[in-house]
């Protein structure tokens, strides 16, 4: 489609488009981009990005003068200075929250992308090459998915020690099986077609066969995979930072304020327990719609998946 | 049929295999285990007495050896702090684990077999949303957060149910509904994608034709048909769901396998958190070769393609 609009384009070059086709244009972009999903990502990859900026305290410190436990802004005896209230050390929660943004941004997106590279890259591997290879490949995906993801990452981590990027790495480690299993089953079928024959015959190595022809044409669904993982690999370092083996303290997370609030949950303190979660709630929600999203623009094949 | 069951179970002895050789390496590889044992700044001859004491001064592949073999007699070591072995541990727990794991099943049932039958029945209308937006927040709210969630509001401000431990149903529902929540979603997307493919198949079309009523082609023709993926799913997330309920089983203070595995984090007690996830491997890879053989001889065509 891009291709034909990109040519009818250069037939009309010199008369530029007219404001009725400029926002008949733009209408139909909008009405095909994931909306809601957009509106929550955006604001939450800038709050993540400038997390320094916006912030008004250091999340780490606590408030010179704060009390601890402090009620957000709109509830009796609270403190102007902290909108959503202190923690357990007097710490301002807002502030942590958008420190906590960034963890889970950084966690989510990088993570995601150290499973999706590893996984396609032994997907194809297994898928291209056959033989040993893919039987090697393909019995420690089975061994990796024996293992409930949440009880090996935990196993991981334990013996690894909580470090934020030891997290990415391990996360990438668990999670990169579900790429694998999929990305082999595609180039197996891949392997078989005819431009892929074609190019074997023309002589082209078996890396550039890889390069140039299998890798492109498994990246949509190494995307579509990705967008579903990104939720899944944040929830996945909640839960981790939530046991304590995840993100350390004092660097402020969603699942280790989970934790922190937690005794506070019994007296009432709801608001430690709910906000860190909403956050969670919500941008996992967003990257779920936006992974639907795109599995209907790229792949029609993985909507059942 | 005999050659299938072979190279299955041949299959599983590998991937028990790869799984024990990934643990073993995994806990040498991050470093010395016995830094992990010990407490911090203990004196050299305490570490050296650790390491001969559980076998660590012997080289890599006698050790792993040692560790095979102990696995396959069922000694999945001893627990550090308990002093007692693993294995009797993960028993002592099991029962505990399976109540909240059943409990758990019984409510993503509830929730996603008749949710994901009206979604597909009523494919493409307001119900078919609903369902949609049921499977998503099942994805995207963490179980332990709606356990917490449910704390606050059902024990904390209304005061109904106990906030934790073992005992009566008023004590295993908050924990089975945060634990089955998820399941509750995989179920309702997997009864709804087989509903529809059932519904599309020429026995159903044909049970029409004979005039049936809608319902009894809808329950008594697909339904049951439908139910055989989603009962074997049902199977796998139960047996997720009792060895891996970590954090659930935190919240709730559950005595089981989940929170044996917390206890092992927390104390320090690897050669627990060793065993207790080389036994949750065993049994799930179990399970899993227990599904296949029972589906290759339920369809032939299993059991010849592959």
């Amino acid at each position: 489609m891009a291709f034909v609009t990109e040519q009818i384009r250069a037939a009309l070059a010199g008369a530029p488009p007219s404001v009725a086709d400029r926002r008949r244009r733009w209408l139909r972009l909008t009405r095909e981009l994931p909306l809601l999903p957009l509106a929550i990502l955006i604001p939450f990859v800038l709050i993540a990005v400038f997390a320094n900026l916006i912030a008004p305290y250091d999340p780490t410190e606590p408030i010179p003068g704060a009390k601890i436990f402090e009620p957000p802004f709109w509830m009796q005896g609270a403190n102007p200075a902290a909108l959503l209230g202190t923690d357990f050390q007097g710490r301002d929660v807002l502030s942590r929250l958008i420190f906590g943004a960034r963890v889970s941004l950084i966690v989510g997106v990088v993570g995601t992308i150290v499973a999706g590279s590893i996984g396609t890259t032994l997907g194809i591997l297994a898928g291209y090459l056959g033989g040993w290879v893919d039987q090697v490949i393909m019995r420690v995906t089975d061994a990796w998915l024996a293992l409930p993801a949440l009880v090996f990452a935990i196993f991981l981590a334990t013996m690894v020690g909580p470090s934020m990027w030891n997290i990415v790495i391990i996360l990438g480690a668990v999670y990169w099986t579900r790429y694998a299993r999929v990305i082999r089953g595609e180039v197996l079928s891949l392997r078989e077609r005819e431009f892929i024959k074609l190019a074997e015959i023309a002589g082209a190595s078996r890396w550039r066969v890889i390069r140039r022809h299998v890798l492109p044409n498994v990246m949509n669904s190494a995307m579509v995979l990705a967008s579903l993982t990104i939720g899944v690999v944040i929830i996945a370092e909640a839960s981790l930072s939530f046991l304590g083996v995840g993100v350390p303290p004092p660097e402020p997370a969603w699942g280790s304020m989970l934790a922190d609030g937690r005794s506070m949950l019994m007296v009432g303190d709801w608001w430690l327990t709910v906000f860190p979660g909403l956050g969670i709630v919500t941008v996992v929600l967003a990257t779920q719609l936006l992974g639907d999203w795109l599995r209907v623009r790229l792949d029609p094949q993985l909507r059942n998946l | 049929m005999g050659r299938f069951i072979i190279r299955r179970t041949l299959y599983a002895i590998v991937t028990l295999f790869i799984l024990s050789l990934t643990i073993f390496t995994v806990i040498r590889l991050t470093g010395d285990p016995v830094t992990v044992m010990a407490e911090p700044g203990a004196p050299a001859e305490d570490l050296d007495r650790i390491r001969a004491e559980w076998g660590l001064d012997r080289p890599l592949p006698v050790q792993y050896l040692s560790f095979l073999k102990n696995i396959a007699s069922g000694d999945l070591g001893k627990s550090f702090n308990y002093e007692m072995p693993v294995s009797t541990l993960y028993f002592q727990r099991l029962p505990n684990s399976l109540e909240l794991a059943f409990a758990a099943t019984l409510i993503s049932f509830v929730i996603g077999i008749p949710a994901g039958l009206i979604s597909a029945v009523r494919v493409n209308t307001v119900w078919d949303s609903a369902g949609k937006v049921i499977a998503l927040f099942g994805l995207a709210v963490p179980g332990f957060w709606l356990g917490l969630v449910m704390i606050l509001i059902f024990s904390v401000w209304l005061g109904w149910l106990p906030t934790s431990g073992q005992g009566g149903w008023q004590h295993l529902i908050m924990p089975a509904v945060a634990l089955g929540w998820y399941f509750a979603a995989s179920l309702l997307r997997l009864t709804r994608s087989s509903m529809l493919e059932v519904m599309g198949s020429e026995y159903i079309k044909l049970a029409r034709l004979k005039g049936l009523p809608g319902y009894v082609v809808t329950v008594l023709h697909a339904f049951k048909n439908a139910l055989i993926p989603v009962l074997t799913l049902a199977g796998v997330n139960l047996v997720i769901m009792i060895n891996a309920a970590v954090i659930i089983e935190v919240i709730f203070a559950w005595p089981g396998i989940g929170r044996l595995l917390y206890e092992g984090i927390f104390q320090r007690d690897f050669p627990l958190v060793q065993g207790v996830v080389m036994e949750a491997g065993i049994m799930i890879v179990v399970i899993n070769l227990m599904i296949d053989i029972l589906y290759a001889y339920i369809d032939p065509r299993i059991r010849l393609t592959k």
